[in-house]
């Protein structure tokens, strides 16, 4: 546990830190509740979906307009739980623990834990993931409310910048995490979709985005493929 | 209880949804079907969208800044995260954050 914590003390809990400062700014200035904003990070714990959630509330989408699609942002949490439980578990099991353990999953502690965890021995690995997982979530949670906070005492256009740092680590963790031809492919047709999508109806740009823009790339990936093959 | 606390909270517990039907199901689902790829690129293109629109049309705070200024600002971190430092986020986020400040400076004097 020890060793996790001291592992994430460094490059990761910054790098994270910083995406998170620039959530808490943005949320402050959206006009939105300190206590609501800090929490969202520990109950949340997945920074798309806290920024989909502060911009749709912010825009006035319906209660579960907001839920449905930061749930629908979620379902990646499902593959990436279900490839790094193995991983964590020294035999098949559902205790209580793995399921604590569930909650501190994210994009950053999911890829270190992948790349890490075959030179840890089974039995340590457990202990070393908690220890990682939660200085991160301790870190991020002070990032946010720092961010919340200090963007009132930076001049106004250096908070600006500041908030615009949410939304491109955000672009980067994104594009940077999909690395076959069918992850770009979805890639660039939400990212297609959702801004046309949104001058139409704002609330469901994010949804629409995702099964419109995502089909559409499965779709073209499936065609290239197959046009590859039969060439 | 404020609706936004009350909206964390949702969102908080059907996040955890799909983390826990993850523990339950790691032990017999297979993460190759073509479900799971297209579930995955519905989750990618969500993301992707979310970004552009951000960067396109922002609400809140970004308001104040132009198209040109956040457009560049991203090209230069993405330029800085793949070519320059392969990979280095905190090179690329601290790099938009930079040339955003900048450009809004040289904006603002020009406009003052």
């Amino acid at each position: 546990m020890r060793e996790g914590a001291r592992h994430a003390a460094g490059i990761p809990a910054l790098v994270l830190a910083a995406g998170y400062m620039g959530f808490g700014a943005l949320a402050a200035g959206n006009g939105l509740s300190f206590a609501g904003t800090v929490l969202s990070t520990l109950f949340i714990w997945a920074l798309p979906g806290q920024l989909i959630l502060v911009e749709m509330h912010t825009l006035g989408a319906p209660f579960f307009a907001v839920l449905l699609s930061v749930m629908i942002s979620a379902v990646r949490f499902l593959p990436m739980t279900v490839v790094m439980m193995p991983l964590l578990r020294e035999a098949p099991s559902r205790q209580p623990r793995y399921y604590a353990a569930a909650q501190l999953i994210s994009m950053t502690g999911w890829a270190w834990a992948m790349t890490r965890f075959p030179s840890i021995p089974p039995e340590r690995r457990l202990g070393y993931f908690f220890g990682f997982a939660l200085t991160l979530m301790a870190s991020a949670s002070a990032a946010t409310a720092l961010g919340f906070l200090a963007g009132d005492l930076l001049p106004p256009l250096a908070k600006l910048a500041f908030v615009f740092m949410s939304p491109i680590y955000f672009l980067l963790m994104l594009t940077g995490s999909a690395s076959d031809a069918l992850g770009r492919a979805a890639i660039v047709f939400g990212a297609i979709v959702g801004p046309i999508t949104h001058l139409v109806t704002p609330q469901w740009s994010v949804m629409v985005a995702g099964v419109v823009g995502g089909t559409l790339g499965y779709a073209a990936h499936r065609a290239w493929r197959g046009l590859a093959r039969s060439r | 209880m404020s609706e936004y606390v009350l909206l964390v909270v949702a969102c908080g517990a059907g996040t955890y949804l799909w983390r826990g039907l993850g523990v339950a199901v790691s032990t017999r689902l297979s993460t190759d079907s073509e479900l799971f790829a297209w579930v995955g690129c519905v989750a990618f293109a969500m993301l992707a969208g979310l970004v552009s629109r951000i960067v396109l049309f922002p609400s809140g705070a970004l308001e104040q800044t132009s198209l040109w200024q956040r457009l560049a600002a991203t090209v230069v971190s993405l330029v800085v995260y793949f070519v320059i430092t392969k990979k280095s986020l905190i090179a690329g986020v601290l790099s938009s954050a930079g040339v955003m400040y900048l450009l809004l400076l040289i904006t603002a004097k020009s406009a003052g």
